[in-house]
């Protein structure tokens, strides 16, 4: 089964941090990923650009309407993903904890629509 | 005597947890199991009458379900049926020789454990979680459950199904949860037994016969829990709090300063004290050990002056370090002013009445209004026991407010 990992975090909040903890944050991410790699978990996953960089889509009668911005306006934007194998909601859950962002954001988990 | 078919349901009740804990680790699924098992009881409101009661009804109720499930996927397997039915019918058909061989099922406690952890699973919102728990390990209908919780029968089924919707789509596991989140995943189950159980016994303003079936339902699942995990120090502490708030049941029409203590069930209370110590020196202490101790301390006591309050404060201190809520406080201040006098109580009453997460909470203005009458603060004390009968939650609670408000119209209060 698979589950879409959705991490939600504070983007002005995470403007804030300074320099030197970058480079530590980024190694915490990297180990999480190679983690999952390792236990054969990862499917896909990405970091996106900001919520400023974000065009909504939606077809109304045919018409097409962009806006700019989110899908939606909260305190916390979609960051990023990751798409993992688990046997169920526990092993997917127990990635979603072990993610970085679960620490300081929310990580919403998903799971994917099996056609058969 | 009793008509057959109420006997009947009162076995299917009994039996249907541990029968539809069975079935759904083999189905996979809530809904087969469920349909099965409602095949088994048509069958037997059909062949008990003649027959009568089976020996060892749970047995039957096992095979008859299993025979009907079977029927049923193999219905739909004629029709085209998907893989994971037909595995299903295999393990079911296998699962019956095995029976066929032994009739012992030592499994069976632990798919009711199973079932309760994904009943509870914290996926689930708790409303889900305690309607789940109710329908399938209590065998509660889902009219019987919407009667307790005061919602329309269709909201209740709509929950229902909403929460086996999510265990299928999101794949909610049908497992005893790890080791190292076993504690996390407890808390889940025990805080749906405490809800069911206050739901019970405080908030009695349904007709009473639901109500004493949540109560009677509070300690069957605190038992079984405390029999599967008879380690657990909160598991027995609930069960310990469950058990000798149960011992006063026959006394409950009257609020418990006023209960006749004769009435209390004895060898309850004794269970529940012992259950108390044990669950204390199995630590660490927790909120129910600690609610269970203070139900304990009330057990004990020959009458509410003879009650050990000193303890009793010390005890809801704890309790209000470890947890903090207005309604912990509450308490405690009613048990400061047995020990410090009614000033004292009312002095503590005065900073809550400013927390306004305690909004409306009747019980704070019944206290206040039993604390005025003591103190002699008699025109301020028949405004509150006012206000107190205006909110309160039952009959039993507004007989005794209303009879304290008269032997202060009379000029008999101030005790």
């Amino acid at each position: 089964m698979q589950y879409l990992l959705l991490i939600y975090a504070n983007e002005a909040a995470e403007a804030q941090v300074p320099q030197e903890q970058r480079q530590e944050v980024f190694g915490e991410w990297m180990s999480y990923t190679n983690d999952m790699k390792a236990a054969g978990a990862y499917v896909a996953g990405d970091a996106l650009q900001p919520v400023s960089t974000a065009t909504s889509v939606r077809l109304r009668d045919g018409e097409r309407m962009i806006t700019d911005g989110p899908f939606a306006e909260t305190k916390e934007q979609l960051g990023g993903y990751y798409l993992v194998e688990a046997a169920d909601l526990d092993g997917a859950l127990e990635w979603a904890a072990k993610c970085p962002g679960a620490r300081t954001g929310t990580i919403e988990v998903r799971p994917v629509m099996v056609f058969s | 005597m009793i008509p057959v078919s109420v006997a009947v349901e009162r076995v299917f009740r009994r039996e249907s947890g541990a029968v539809l804990a069975g079935l759904i680790r083999i189905l996979g699924e809530f809904d087969l199991a469920e349909d099965a098992l409602h095949d088994a009881l048509a069958s037997a409101l059909e062949r008990w009458p003649s027959d009568g009661i089976p020996e060892n009804p749970g047995a039957w109720i096992t095979t008859t379900a299993r025979r009907k499930a079977i029927d049923r996927l193999r219905r739909a397997a004629t029709r085209g049926a998907k893989q994971a039915s037909v595995a299903a019918l295999i393990e079911l058909e296998a699962d019956e020789r095995r029976d066929a061989a032994s009739l012992d099922q030592p499994d069976i406690a632990d798919d009711r454990l199973r079932l309760i952890f994904t009943c509870c699973h914290p996926a689930l919102n708790r409303e889900a979680q305690v309607a789940l728990t109710l329908h399938t390990l209590g065998g509660l209908s889902t009219a019987e459950i919407a009667a307790a919780f005061f919602v329309p029968v269709p909201t209740m089924a709509q929950r229902l199904v909403r929460a086996k919707a999510k265990i299928r789509a999101a794949k909610i596991p049908y497992v005893v949860p790890s080791a190292q989140a076993l504690p996390e995943r407890v808390d889940s189950v025990l805080a749906v037994v405490y809800l069911v159980f206050n739901e019970g016994y405080y908030c009695a303003t349904g007709p009473d016969g639901v109500r004493r079936d949540l109560c009677d339902e509070a300690l069957r699942l605190g038992r079984l829990l405390a029999q599967l995990l008879p380690e657990r120090a909160e598991v027995l502490g609930l069960l310990a709090l469950v058990t000798l708030h149960h011992s006063r049941r026959a006394a409950r029409d009257h609020v418990l300063d006023e209960q006749d203590r004769g009435l209390w069930n004895h060898a309850e209370i004794a269970e529940g004290i012992a259950l108390t110590k044990r669950a204390l020196s199995i630590g660490p202490a927790g909120s129910y050990q600690l609610q269970a101790a203070i139900a304990a301390l009330h057990a004990e006591a020959p009458s509410v002056d003879a009650t050990d309050w000193r303890q009793i404060v010390a005890l809801y201190t704890e309790l209000a370090r470890r947890h903090p809520s207005p309604i912990v406080e509450l308490n405690r201040a009613v048990a400061v002013s047995r020990t410090h006098g009614p000033e004292a109580g009312l002095a503590l009453l005065e900073a809550l009445a400013h927390d306004s997460s305690l909004g409306d909470y009747q019980p704070f203005y019944a206290a206040r209004a039993d604390l005025l009458r003591r103190a002699g603060q008699i025109d301020a004390a028949v405004a509150a026991y006012q206000q107190a009968i205006a909110g309160a939650p039952n009959q039993v609670a507004r007989d005794y407010l209303a009879r304290r408000l008269a032997e202060l119209d009379r000029g008999s209060g101030g005790r």
